[in-house]
């Protein structure tokens, strides 16, 4: 089975000497949904940011869909992969919605046509298609995390990769924001501390802790083990 | 990511470091006015001057280099001065195309300027990287600067972290999503147009989030009990060394200053 990333023995360390990434090693499937779950400062973010280059890889390799994450390849990979932050106000960054989720398109220099029409597709996936011309500024936080999640759907990336999705969401966003992931058929890579939504929507869980996979398999089996939830500070 | 890079104030024991902060704005205030009233041509002042801010630099044990580095913050003002070496009248020393011609006169008041700009932001870089930004807040206030326009320059200090971080954010996720089409014969990046669109966006969304930051700001503000005056604890006396140092450096600042009015004025 080919798989969409490939990561083999990875390390980062930042600037001030902070360990972040001890020697990981990570597969996902095409298809496959993902949680990343550990304590705050685990490092699961520093990950995230080296699935499409915005941290430099220091040692160890990392491939999406077959391609080195590096060099002349950032272009390609950045629209494989869809990073949606964990705050949606830095990833809203245009007057409109539709200038919003239409900047992957523009960027990759697509036709206006087919920009339109991804604009369009995208905003129809999180079900929000009447918000085209809307003001990102005015919305809910609920609102603009869909947005945020369309305006890398339009790049019609190869995995969605997430951070803290339902963080700061009332009951009721959070659940559409949950049932709108579940529909994506998608590769995903979701860091959270939200394990209800974990165990209801991804099937494996990987938990790290100070910069390693401590953990790796099935979410049931991961989440009914309370001594390694309670030896890396999460709770049931 | 944090823009904690921008903060100029280096860690030190020297006796620069130590010298209260009060001093020290004085001292970096009338070594500026100085340098900035020595006529054009004295050169003699100019190297004392010169010579007394690398000393405290020396002192400063941050390393020369350090100082030179950051001194290149002069350049722009040297880029402003340029237009003088042909626009003042005198000895032609080098004539040009256009009918405009570089002049001694002008030449001299052009490396005078060079040379006050460098010196000044010398003393400059030197006092913001031996004293603390809070430091020095305390001692514009000692010196009689409103409290109002002091607070305006700390919240300004301190949201400018805050600000220059969300902008970091936001290039983040441009970036993330700056990718090329898997068909080839798209070129990559959008048109200057398009681009300059987009980071007049990103501007906009950023005045108005502080706007609304800083109506949050105040809001915490009333409730913690502003009432529009700021008030502080009282500063503590100077040591006679700190006194010493005040009188030395001024008077020598001063005597450069008439010397340099008498010889060149």
């Amino acid at each position: 089975m080919s798989c969409v990333v490939e990561i083999r023995d990875l390390s980062f360390t930042y600037p001030d000497g902070h360990k972040a990434l001890d020697h990981i090693t990570l597969d996902l499937a095409h298809g496959e949904k993902v949680a990343l779950v550990g304590p705050n400062g685990a490092g699961k973010s520093t990950l995230l940011l080296h699935l499409n280059g915005i941290l430099p890889r220091q040692t160890g390799e990392i491939r999406v869909s077959g391609l080195d994450v590096s060099g002349k390849n950032l272009g390609r990979v950045r629209a494989l992969v869809g990073l949606v932050f964990q705050s949606p106000d830095d990833q809203l960054f245009s007057p409109t919605v539709f200038d919003d989720v239409a900047y992957g398109p523009i960027y990759q220099g697509l036709p206006a046509e087919e920009v339109r029409q991804r604009v369009q597709e995208a905003l129809e996936r999180v079900k929000m298609s009447e918000y085209s011309s809307r003001v990102s500024h005015h919305l809910s936080v609920g609102e603009k995390k869909r947005i945020a999640i369309a305006t890398v759907l339009s790049m019609k990336p190869a995995v969605l990769v997430l951070d803290e999705p339902t963080a700061g969401l009332d009951p009721r966003a959070r659940r559409t924001l949950i049932e709108l992931l579940r529909e994506l058929p998608i590769t995903m890579i979701v860091a959270s501390h939200d394990l209800p939504m974990v165990r209801e929507l991804l099937p494996r869980t990987v938990v790290m802790d100070q910069g390693r996979i401590v953990a790796d398999g099935p979410t049931a089996t991961i989440l009914s083990d309370p001594d390694l939830l309670a030896r890396h500070g999460l709770e049931q | 990511m944090h823009a904690n890079f921008l903060d100029p104030y280096q860690e030190g024991t020297s006796p620069v470091h130590r010298l209260d902060a009060r001093i020290k704005l004085i001292l970096v205030i009338a070594f500026i006015l100085t340098s900035a009233l020595t006529p054009a041509g004295a050169w003699p002042i100019f190297t004392l001057l010169l010579s007394l801010v690398l000393s405290a630099e020396l002192l400063s044990d941050l390393g020369i280099v350090f100082f030179m580095k950051r001194a290149l913050l002069a350049l722009p003002f040297v880029l402003a001065a340029l237009p003088l070496l042909v626009t003042v009248d005198g000895v032609v020393l080098l004539a040009l195309p256009l009918g405009l011609s570089i002049t001694q006169q002008g030449l001299e008041r052009f490396i005078s300027i060079s040379l006050r700009s460098w010196i000044s932001v010398q003393a400059a870089v030197l006092l913001a990287s031996t004293t603390t930004f809070p430091e020095i807040l305390h001692a514009m206030r000692a010196l009689g600067l409103p409290r109002l326009m002091v607070a305006i320059i700390g919240l300004m200090w301190r949201y400018l972290f805050v600000m220059v971080d969300e902008v970091l954010r936001m290039l983040r996720a441009r970036t993330a999503r700056s990718g090329e089409s898997e068909f080839s014969g798209h070129r990559a990046g959008g048109t200057i147009f398009w681009r300059s669109q987009v980071a007049g966006g990103m501007a906009g969304s950023l005045f108005l989030r502080s706007l609304e930051r800083s109506d949050r700001i105040y809001h915490a503000m009333l409730a913690r009990g502003y009432d529009g005056e700021i008030r502080s604890l009282p500063q503590p006396g100077l040591r006679p060394v700190d006194w010493l140092v005040l009188f030395i450096v001024l008077l020598l600042l001063l005597s450069l200053l008439v010397l340099s009015r008498i010889l060149w004025g």
